[in-house]
Parts: C-alpha cells; sequence; structure tokens
C-alpha cells in the first residue's frame, strides 16, 4: 500500500461503464500522436516531417502516382486484415497468437507445394485445392502451441512466436532446396507462379488490386463480425476474454476454445500466405516474408479487436507500407524508420485506449 | 454503568458521487464498552469505522479520543493512537506463516523468535489458541481470524474494532470469539462491533447505534430490545416472514452418491464421500463454515467439476461427467456465491449476462445463432419480477450494485423453470427487504415442484427455507437430518464444535 498525502497527484479511476467516446476516439487520437512523434523522429533525422508525412498519408492517395499506389493499397491490407481478424478473434478470448509470422509462411508453402507438385498441369481444382492447403498450412502450425497449451500448460504466445523462426529456417530450404526452381539456373526461390495460371491468384480487378486474398479478407470480416456478434461461438470467445470463470460456467472448455480460436487465426494466416505467395510475390523466395505476420497484431488492436475496425485499420497500416515505401525511396528514409513509425501507432493506441476503462482525476491527499 | 468516554464521533457526513454514505452520524463509546454498529448492507457501517480506522477521511464533523481531537490520516497513526480493526476479509499470505503474517503488519517487528514467544503469550491470555509456525495456508478461516485479532492485540490497543467477525465462525467458535471479547472489554478495552446478526448483539453489546441509509435511526440497549424491533429499525418498516409451503414431497431429483474430488482452487478444500439426496418440492439447507468445500460442491453440481457419471443423478440421469450446458439441459441450474466474474460477467450488459446460463432452457439460441431479441425480453422479466434497479438491461452488470445484481442473478436462476436449484449464498449482500423476497421465491419454486439446495453460511436464512439440514465441514457432509426440531447447540456441534477451542479457555 503506498499512499501519497499532502501533494496533488494524478489518479487514474476506473469508470463504471467504458466510455464509448474514447472507445471510438482512441484510433484517430493514436494516429495524430504518431504523426506528432514520428514528425520529431523524421526532424531530428534531417528531413522535412511534413513532407515526410505527406508522402505516407497523402501521396498514396491522391499523389502523382496514385492511380497505380491505390492498388497496392488493398494488395498490402488484404493479407493484414486476413491475418488480424483471426488474432482478433484469439485476442478477444485471452489466447495471445503471436506467431501468425510463421502459420503464414507455412500456409505459404504447404499451398505453393501442392500448386508446384502437380505443374503443368491445367485443371480448374487446382488453386481450390492450393486454397484449402494453405489454410491447412497454417492451421496446422498453429495447432502445435494450441495443443502444448491445452495438454502441457505451456504458454502460447512463447511457442507460437518461437515457430516463427523454424517457419523461416524452413522456408529456406524450401527455396534453396525442395522447392527450387529445377529450370532457375541455380538462383533460390521456387517456379514463379506468373507462368503457371492454373495455380495463379490473379488479379481480378488490378486498378483496385483486387485478387482473390482481398476477397477473401472482406469476406472473412463480415463473416467474423456476424460470428462475434449474433453466433453462441462468438458470445463465448468473449466471455472467455472477459470472465474466464463465468465462461467454464456457462460451459465454455478452455481447451477447446484454444484449439478453435489458435486454428482459425492459423488457418486465416495460413490463407493470407497462400494468396500472397501465388500472387504478389509470385513465387517462394528466401525473404518471402515481409512482417505481415506481426504488423497484424497492431491492425488488430488498432481496428479495436472489431473485424469491421480491423478491415479500416487494415487499410491505415497499408497506407504506411505504401508511402513509407515511397518515404525510403523518394526521401532516403531508412526502412528502419518507417517501422519505428508503424511501432509508435501500437504504442500510443494501447497508451490512449487506458481511457476507455480510466479516467485520470486530480486528487489531494491520501487515497 | 457509566463510563468514561473514549471516543465520541459528531456530526460526520461522508459523500462519495451518487451516494451519501455517512449524514450527520453521531455516537459515543465509552472505556471498556462494547458498543454495536447495526445496519443492513449499504446502511453505511462500513464507510464509518473505515474513517474511524484513518482509511477515509470525512468530508465534515469531527471525532474526539479522550477528549482529544483525532484524525487520523492513515491507519498507522489511528494504531499508533490505540485503535485496531480486525476486517471481514483477511489481509494474510497463505505461504507465510502465523508470526511473519503478524510480523509484516507491524511497524518495527521484533526478532522472530521474541514475536513468537508473544504470540504465544497473548493466545494463551486471551484463549485464541494458535501456534505461531503453522502456515496460514492451512489454518480454519476461524484461525485466520485469530491471526487477525492476536495481530490487534499485540498493539494493546484501546479501541477494537470488528467488522461481521462472525460470519465465518461456528456457534461454539462464536462463544469462545464472545469470551474473549467480554474479557478484553472487562480490561478496559472498547469495542465497536459491527454486525447485522441481531441475537449475537443481543448477548454480547452494551450500547448500539442503528444506521439506515447513512443515519443514525436509533440508539438502544440491545438486552432490553427484541430482535425484531432492532431488525425493523434497521429496515425502517415492518417484516414479513417467508410463507412455508407444506406440499407432500415427490421423488427422488438430485442423487449425489459418494461424491469425491479435488479442489480446482488454491489452498482450496476436497470434498470428501458427499451423499445426499433431495426430493422434489424439498429444499435442503447446507451449512458450514466459508470455505470448507462449499465452492467445490457447487462446482461439482453445477458441472463445473466433473466426476465419475453416478456420481450425481438430474431426475435419476447420471450427469456426473457432463458439463454444465448437458446438466442445464438435464434440468439443473446453478448460482455460484461470486457474482463478479463467475456467476456474471462483469463488463457484459445484462441482456448477455442472461444468455450466459438460461440460453439453454429458455430456448434462445437457433442453429448456433443467438435469438438476443428473446433474450433482452427474458432479461426485462427478471428485471421486472426482482425489482433490479437499473437504467435498463443494456448497463454493464458491474455497473449494479451488489444487491441488485444479486437479486437479477437469482431471477436469472429461478425462472428457468428447472427442476432442481442450487444456490450458494442466495442473499450475500442482499438487503433485508429483497432477502425475504429470495427466499420467498426459493419456497414458491420448491412449492412448485423443483428440488433445491441452498448453501449458506447464515443459520437462520437455513432455518428459515430448509425442510432438511446438513453441515459442510472440511469437505465432508454430514447426514441431512429435518430441520424440524434442531437446536443451535444440535447445529453447532454438527458444524464441527470450535475446532478444539473449549480447551483453551478451560485452561485460562
Amino acid at each position: 500500500m503506498d499512499r501519497k498525502w499532502g501533494v496533488v497527484v494524478l489518479r487514474l479511476e476506473k469508470r463504471p461503464t467504458p466510455s464509448r467516446f474514447w472507445l471510438y476516439a482512441t484510433p484517430p487520437v493514436a494516429v495524430i500522436l504518431t504523426m506528432i512523434a514520428g514528425g520529431i523522429l523524421f526532424a531530428a533525422m534531417g528531413k522535412n516531417p511534413f513532407e515526410v508525412i505527406r508522402t505516407i498519408f497523402w501521396d498514396p492517395l491522391f499523389g502523382e502516382f496514385a492511380f497505380y499506389l491505390r492498388g497496392q493499397l488493398l494488395v498490402k491490407a488484404g493479407p493484414l486484415i486476413l491475418i488480424a481478424i483471426g488474432l482478433a478473434l484469439g485476442f478477444r478470448a485471452g489466447i495471445w497468437n503471436i506467431g501468425a509470422e510463421g502459420q503464414y509462411i507455412m500456409g505459404a508453402i504447404i499451398g505453393a507445394s501442392v500448386g508446384l507438385a502437380v505443374f503443368p498441369t491445367e485443371s480448374r481444382w487446382i488453386f481450390p485445392a492450393m486454397v484449402v492447403a494453405g489454410a491447412f498450412g497454417g492451421w496446422a502450425w498453429a495447432m502445435i502451441p494450441a495443443i502444448l497449451k491445452t495438454r502441457f500448460n505451456t504458454n502460447e504466445i512463447l511457442v507460437s512466436l518461437m515457430l516463427v523462426y523454424v517457419a523461416e529456417t524452413i522456408l529456406a530450404k524450401a527455396s534453396t532446396g525442395f522447392l527450387k526452381n529445377p529450370e532457375g539456373m541455380g538462383f533460390p526461390g521456387s517456379r514463379n507462379f506468373s507462368s503457371y495460371p492454373a495455380a495463379q491468384n490473379a488479379f481480378i480487378y488490378e486498378p483496385l488490386g483486387l485478387h482473390w486474398g482481398g476477397v477473401a479478407a472482406l469476406v472473412t470480416a463480415v463473416l467474423a463480425y456476424i460470428l462475434l456478434t449474433r453466433h453462441q461461438a462468438g458470445f463465448q470467445i468473449r466471455l472467455a476474454g472477459q470472465a474466464p470463470r463465468a465462461a467454464r460456467f456457462h460451459g465454455v472448455s478452455p481447451a477447446r476454445l484454444v484449439v478453435l480460436c489458435m486454428g482459425l487465426s492459423g488457418a486465416l494466416a495460413g490463407l493470407a500466405g497462400m494468396f500472397e505467395v501465388t500472387g504478389p510475390a509470385g513465387q517462394i523466395s528466401i525473404d518471402f516474408n515481409t512482417g505481415y505476420g506481426f504488423t497484424a497484431i497492431i491492425v488488430a488492436f488498432l481496428g479495436r479487436l472489431n473485424p469491421l475496425g480491423i478491415v479500416l485499420a487494415g487499410f491505415l497500416m497499408a497506407l504506411t507500407y505504401v508511402g513509407g515505401e515511397m518515404a525510403s525511396t523518394n526521401l532516403g528514409l531508412p526502412d528502419a524508420a518507417i517501422q519505428v513509425f508503424q511501432g509508435m501507432l501500437l504504442f500510443f493506441l494501447l497508451a490512449v485506449d487506458v481511457l476507455t476503462n480510466y479516467r485520470f482525476r486530480l486528487a489531494v491527499g491520501a487515497h | 454503568m457509566t463510563r468514561p468516554e473514549l471516543l465520541r464521533v459528531e456530526g460526520i457526513t461522508k459523500a462519495y458521487p451518487g451516494v451519501v454514505a455517512n449524514s450527520d452520524v453521531s455516537f459515543s463509546i465509552g472505556e471498556g464498552e462494547i458498543h454495536a454498529l447495526l445496519g443492513e448492507n449499504g446502511a453505511g457501517k462500513s464507510t464509518m469505522v473505515k474513517m474511524i480506522y484513518g482509511l477515509v477521511r470525512p468530508d465534515s464533523g469531527q471525532m474526539t479520543l479522550r477528549g482529544v481531537p483525532y484524525q487520523p490520516g492513515k491507519p498507522a497513526e489511528a494504531r499508533r493512537l490505540g485503535v485496531a480493526m480486525v476486517f471481514q476479509h483477511f489481509s494474510l499470505f497463505e505461504a507465510l506463516n502465523v508470526a511473519e503474517n503478524v510480523a509484516l503488519g507491524m511497524e518495527n517487528p521484533p526478532p522472530m523468535r521474541e514475536l513468537a514467544a508473544k504470540i504465544r503469550a497473548v493466545s494463551e491470555e486471551y484463549g485464541l489458541p494458535l501456534d505461531p509456525s503453522r502456515m496460514v495456508g492451512d489454518l480454519s478461516a476461524g484461525e485466520r481470524q485469530r491471526v487477525e485479532i492476536i495481530r490487534c492485540l499485540l498493539q494493546d490497543p484501546k479501541l477494537l474494532i470488528m467488522d461481521e467477525p462472525t460470519s465465518v465462525l461456528t456457534p461454539q467458535e462464536v462463544e469462545i470469539l464472545f469470551k474473549t471479547l467480554r474479557q478484553l472489554s472487562s480490561e478496559g478495552t472498547a469495542i465497536l462491533y459491527i454486525s447485522h446478526k441481531l441475537e449475537e448483539i443481543k448477548s454480547l453489546c452494551d450500547e448500539a447505534t442503528i444506521l439506515r441509509r447513512g443515519k443514525v435511526v436509533a440508539t438502544c440497549t440491545p438486552r432490553d430490545r427484541t430482535a425484531r424491533e432492532m431488525a425493523e429499525l434497521m429496515v425502517g418498516q415492518a417484516l414479513k416472514t417467508p410463507e412455508r409451503r407444506l406440499g407432500a414431497k415427490g421423488e427422488v431429483a438430485l442423487g449425489v452418491s459418494d461424491l469425491s474430488v479435488a479442489s480446482p482452487i488454491p489452498f482450496g478444500t476436497a470434498l470428501k464421500g458427499v451423499s445426499f439426496t433431495v426430493a422434489k418440492g424439498e429444499v435442503l439447507g447446507i451449512a458450514g463454515v466459508a470455505g470448507n468445500g462449499q465452492d467445490e460442491l457447487l462446482l461439482a453440481l453445477s458441472g463445473e467439476l466433473k466426476s465419475a457419471p453416478d456420481k450425481v443423478r438430474i431426475l435419476s440421469q447420471p450427469v456426473g461427467d457432463l458439463g454444465p450446458v448437458e446438466r442445464r439441459r438435464a434440468g439443473l441450474v446453478a448460482a455460484p456465491e461470486d457474482r463478479y466474474g463467475h456467476a456474471a460477467a462483469p463488463d457484459m450488459s445484462l441482456v448477455e449476462n442472461a444468455f450466459l446460463t438460461a440460453g439453454v432452457r429458455k430456448g434462445l439460441t437457433k442453429n448456433g445463432f443467438v435469438d438476443w431479441a428473446g433474450t433482452r425480453k427474458f432479461a426485462e422479466e427478471i428485471i421486472a419480477a426482482y425489482d433490479v434497479r437499473t437504467p435498463g438491461p443494456d448497463v454493464a452488470a458491474r455497473a449494479l450494485s451488489g444487491g441488485n445484481l444479486q437479486k437479477f442473478l437469482m431471477g436469472r436462476e429461478l425462472m428457468q423453470g428447472a427442476s432442481v436449484i442450487v444456490i450458494n449464498q442466495p442473499t450475500w449482500g442482499v438487503d433485508a427487504a429483497a432477502a425475504a423476497q429470495i427466499r420467498q421465491s426459493i419456497l414458491d419454486r420448491a412449492g412448485e415442484g423443483a428440488a433445491v439446495v441452498v448453501i449458506s453460511q447464515d443459520l437462520d436464512e437455513l432455518l428459515e427455507v430448509a425442510d432438511s439440514f446438513a453441515v459442510l465441514n472440511e469437505g465432508r457432509l454430514t447426514k441431512p437430518r429435518p430441520t424440524e426440531g434442531l437446536t443451535m447447540d444440535e447445529i453447532g456441534l454438527m458444524m464441527g464444535g470450535a475446532h478444539g477451542m473449549e480447551v483453551a479457555h478451560h485452561v485460562a
């Protein structure tokens, strides 16, 4: 018990009910604070902060190359949304899958393997089979931490995270070994799916950057929203996260919930990986993964763990990706600065988020 | 008998946002006097004593201790001036031993060996046997209370505040505690005794101050009043005694045979060979001091804790290995004691909390989708039938006062038309009028043919509603006996007596 008396102290006081205002105000406030702190960072690096912020947030939408960059938005947002929705379901239930990056890689490898195994057969069933295989790859990879947790009570955060590095090693092996393009003249990397139509995830509508991954992301968002608000399983997910003992009293089996949530988030991450490798990335390569699985954690929280919010957050984060790339090529900003900038967003979000459940009170004296 | 004045409280007022906890409260306590502070839950007793103990500061009014202005800014200051307090909820570390726990509460603890000797000396002097080297986690609730009392006595207090001390004791333990308190009083230590148990106050206290909604409504000498008179002063209205119906008992609806399960709760109590049956229309009351397996029994009946199939039968269907959902389907509803986080999800709305247990029996799901409109209707029915004070069904459960939430949760279980109803602490924290209503609904459900198990630490409550009576003691259940004709002494013996405390007073 530490008590301060005789001085004015700033106290955090729990609100009787969560503030609806701050629930919705938190993301915009966090974005603004990120711009300010990021601006200071860029200024300290000797760049014009206004120019950098404009390059990141304005140019991709309305700048000179917007016609191309706008399409890139959905290309980047798609996988982020798909992964983040899966993560959000688990986070809502208090199940912390931090290893979506690994599940994304495994989904890509398994999905691609199915396609490459039958190369060069042409059949309309190949791509759907690859979709299923991709989801399976992510699901299976997520089952490792899930089963270890339910059987041996291990910590899913650590296990899923460490499995990312295992997956990266398998990826390196795949691109230099078992999936290496036999006609690749010794270069690492698999065959390119752009020259294999039956297995390719081509653009459905290129100006918008829409491919099957984008369709899947948007459909998943709607389905997840319905699941959370209307379905019993969604109720159980929310209940388990808020009041685990009440969830057991309701009849939720904690082990089944872990398997369900880890499985769902793994499968969605696997799907994202599969759509990416067969579409925008084109091939399995050593550096195929670009951190979507980690960035999706930010997207999930930025979207308030709400599927529709995640769609908006996914586009915002895609903006920082696309704009960030512009900033690094046009203004010579290092990639690391952009990553710091994205990280700031999560930092400010979590900090401002305190105001949803708490309010500040000026207090004088003891208690 | 006039005593020199020890503590005078004058015109104390304390308001919290939205509620006035105490308004213009005045009373005084003489040296060596045992003074009762009487009132229902929420009458402002706890706030009052927290101000005396320096945990809360009054907005206005003053206190004097032996004629000197007294304004403790923190508990340490109150202790230095000779005011000590035993809380209702103990602040003890289970993984430390008695002496270590006592040392933690002291400003300058003496060396352990010396302290242990002191603890022994005080415990013998006041007939409170306690081994300083025992782990607190292994102690019974009554023994834990002794740790708290001895911790206070080591400071040689002039005023000892006791907040609902008997709620965790068996009748025999209560008698021994009272002996200790009377001995302290005769040595000149005043005691401020907080309770709503009127018979205790009649037998122990010299004077009583009765609070209702934060105000002093009466002062009286408890010996000269009947319990009913004091109760009506406390509640401010005439009390209605629940009506008992005399219906024929039907066939057995809930059967538990030789049920033994380990406790999932740290430092919990395993159930050992629990057997009983409850017939349709019967109310079985299960008494016992808290922590003797009540929570575990509720978990084992609700389905959160599983056992072999035939250990628990609902309407002769074996359900021991089934979870809560299947047991509800079979006809059993259960209400755990802990409202915040177990019986209810505090951050969810009342509608969502209604769905929490009523989904199965009220048919509120279709193909896995929740019928929120139907659930809302059910929540509104509960709110209306049980007079739950809330702005509406959409507010979060934690926004309701404890008593109001309890009414809602009781309504939720009692309005599902179940054939077996299991309730742990049905009226805990509920005001007297609402408690009477809840007990009446329990009797009504039994009258309609439900088999009811009521687990409670309130013996008066059990004697009021139960047809048969059993006691949980260290995870074992005594053989249920008809309530009719049971005496308090017999009940006390069923509760395991006084855990060897009688001896101490004979010696002392």
